[in-house]
């Protein structure tokens, strides 16, 4: 029993109480916030290296009551390094609305902060638990808090936007819920190392249907294509820093559980059928983004369409269906988080500045402000794939592990998509920071330095990343080896079972 | 929204009733029907009823604090009874039943605590949101969204 892994759920929920509550006093609720975010940042890493260094899972029972009736929570170095860099994000978003003035006193008091911390509670449950239908809970609180950021400030365009991204996600959580009670009917139980163990003796046609139910229903929650509509058409309509947020966190935690459901509960049908059809729909998820990404003429549309484009490799690294495929996955994941994340900072700074985010209106900015575009071109070198960046070795180890399973045509697709991000990302450096400013157009206003600081804790961390690639990887590793033994699972989930 | 006298009458004496009513399925939702969602639906039904016949400024004068307010009082009630075990080393949300009884109220423990957390939640959470749409209605979009 470790009772620590509720401490980051009770931190989120406590704080963001608090900070609803004192909201009227607006410098104790940012205290709050910021004391959570910190205090669960804390412990993340702590647990990471717990985990890391004694290679055994995390494991706790939800009012001592034993599965299927209780709900058990579970981390394992997969769960850990989400919730590490899930809340290292979420803290650098919360200090970049501090800096700048994006979040107006208005915005805030519709209650930005306590909404921060409820995604973020939501993406830690979904990262912890180990019951099906309670990541399916987790996942509402995750949809609710977003739909109410996405809609901070009530205009018509937010609705819209927000309509679409709510509609679309309950058709996933709905299918998610389907999913759900098929499975309790067949097995009688919803913890997920038990469906484990008792579909392992099952051979039943109904597997498959479960399996590409669940891919649906997390196809829609991480913006895979076909199913990746809601993303660019809602992520352009908040304030910038929730779009930094989203991109973050939001398909990242659809991402965590396509990894976990299906390297546990789906293992065996994923070698069987199912490989094929997850590196065909990541193929086409990288190579739709990417066009979309070269289409757009907005800044954060572009943006919005790299993020679909991202997940894609992320995906491929599970359709390898092996240990380096999901280890290189993982990695290309933290990858992306930081600096889609990065990106979209610092093209938050730059519509502020400019009071606008279409392409054209903009310009000039590498000689108005060398500093942040600096900082926008060592991010843009790092998701294109240059070294020493994280993008290097992300797409490294992913194109290494995807020709050892001798996928070539994936491999091709992967490396010319990576050229597009490359032409699309100079495409912006263009437009924003190295044409002269069309003429007609108001100058845009100048960037406090102090406001660059998450920027550039971000863009370090990258470069971090990338230099520190071997000890990350071997972390992720370790994360790939426990989300494939199942058997390792249940022994910890099930310590009571006589299969031990 | 037109004033009726018959609708201001029933809801007057209807409100104690629900809430009554409200109560009773908090208190016996351990082990029969009810408990703190479906008592807090109901208790809030007796609220709404009162800003659909009297409007939501008279509602506002007479809940005694702001309706999100009470949703984020209910959820750290909650989220305190739930931790209460946590104080005796055991896992979080872990049942204590409480030595001394009160009549009436079978089970007593901190499940009961967690049952009255998700109550106010429910109540405040439907409040608020029927507050706004009949602030709304009255008033346009623009000026409620001041708050």
């Amino acid at each position: 029993m470790s009772n620590h892994l509720f401490l980051p759920i009770l931190t989120l929920l406590l704080g963001s109480t608090l900070a609803t509550i004192l909201g009227r006093w607006r410098r104790v609720a940012r205290g709050i916030v910021l004391l959570a975010i910190s205090a669960n940042f804390l412990y993340s890493s702590w647990l990471g290296n717990l985990i890391f260094v004694s290679k055994e899972r995390q494991f706790v029972r939800v009012g001592t009551l034993i599965a299927p009736y209780g709900i058990s929570f579970i981390a394992d170095e997969l769960s850990a390094t989400m919730l590490f860099m899930t809340t290292f994000l979420t803290l650098l978003v919360v200090i970049f609305s501090f800096l700048t003035s994006i979040i107006t006193e208005q915005i805030e008091d519709f209650f930005f902060y306590p909404l921060v911390l409820l995604i973020l509670l939501g993406a830690t449950g979904v990262f912890l638990t180990g019951d099906l239908f309670n990541l399916y809970v987790w996942f509402e609180v995750l949809l609710v808090s977003s739909f109410g950021l996405l809609t901070l400030g009530r205009k018509q365009i937010q609705l819209e936007g927000g309509l679409k991204f709510v509609e679309l996600n309950l058709i996933g959580s709905a299918l998610l819920l389907v999913g759900c009670g098929l499975i309790y009917g067949l097995v009688g139980t919803l913890n997920i190392g038990q469906i484990t163990q008792r579909f392992q003796n099952l051979n039943s046609g109904l597997l498959t249907v479960l399996a590409t139910l669940f891919l649906v229903a997390f196809s829609i929650k991480a913006a895979i294509f076909p199913t990746y509509f809601w993303l660019p058409a809602s992520y352009h309509t908040p304030p910038s820093v929730v779009t930094a947020l989203f991109a973050g966190i939001l398909t990242k935690v659809g991402m965590y559980v396509f990894y976990r459901v299906f390297s546990l509960i789906f293992y065996i049908n994923l070698v069987d059928k199912l490989t094929i059809l997850l590196l065909i729909l990541a193929c086409l998820t990288m190579i739709v983004g990417i066009i979309g990404a070269i289409a757009q003429v907005s800044l954060r549309r572009m943006l919005s369409f790299h993020i679909i484009c991202q997940t894609g490799y992320i995906l491929s690294g599970l359709g390898l269906a092996n240990e380096a495929g999901l280890a290189a996955g993982l990695f290309f994941m933290l990858h992306t988080m930081l600096v889609k994340t990065a990106l979209l900072v610092i093209g938050g700074i730059a519509e502020a500045s400019f009071g606008t985010d279409e392409l054209k209106k903009m310009g000039g900015l590498a000689a108005r402000e060398p500093l942040l575009a600096t900082f926008w071109f060592l991010a843009m070198l790092s998701l294109a794939g240059f070294p020493p960046f994280s993008g290097f070795i992300g797409k490294l180890v992913l194109l290494k592990a995807t020709l050892s399973a001798k996928q070539y045509l994936v491999a091709g697709v992967m490396a010319g998509v990576s050229l597009g991000t490359l032409f699309s990302l100079l495409k912006i450096w263009n437009e924003v920071f190295w044409k002269t400013l069309p003429k007609d157009e108001p100058e845009p206003a100048p960037i406090k330095p102090y406001t660059l600081i998450p920027a550039a804790i971000l863009v370090g961390s990258s470069l971090l990343l990338g230099l520190g690639a071997s000890v990350v990887l071997a972390s992720n590793t370790l994360a790939a080896k426990q989300a494939l033994d199942s058997i390792g699972y249940l022994s910890t989930v099930l310590p009571d079972s006589p299969k031990k | 929204m037109a004033e009726s006298l018959f609708l201001q009458t029933v809801s007057r004496l209807v409100f104690p009733l629900l809430f009554l009513l409200s109560m009773l399925l908090l208190l016996q939702g351990y082990d029969q029907p009810g408990g703190g969602f479906v008592g807090g639906l109901l208790g809030s039904s007796a609220i709404i009823l009162q800003i659909l016949s009297f409007g939501p400024l008279y509602a506002r004068r007479i809940l005694p604090i702001q309706p999100h307010l009470l949703v984020a009082f209910g959820l750290l009630f909650a989220t305190a009874s739930g931790m209460w075990s946590m104080t005796n080393a055991e896992a979080f949300m872990t049942n204590i039943w409480f030595e001394q009884t009160i009549p009436g109220i079978k089970h007593l423990g901190t499940a009961l605590l967690l049952d009255g957390g998700v109550y106010i939640t429910v109540i405040g959470f439907t409040t608020s949101i029927a507050i706004f749409f009949a602030e709304e209605a009255e008033n346009g979009p623009e000026e409620s969204s001041e708050k």
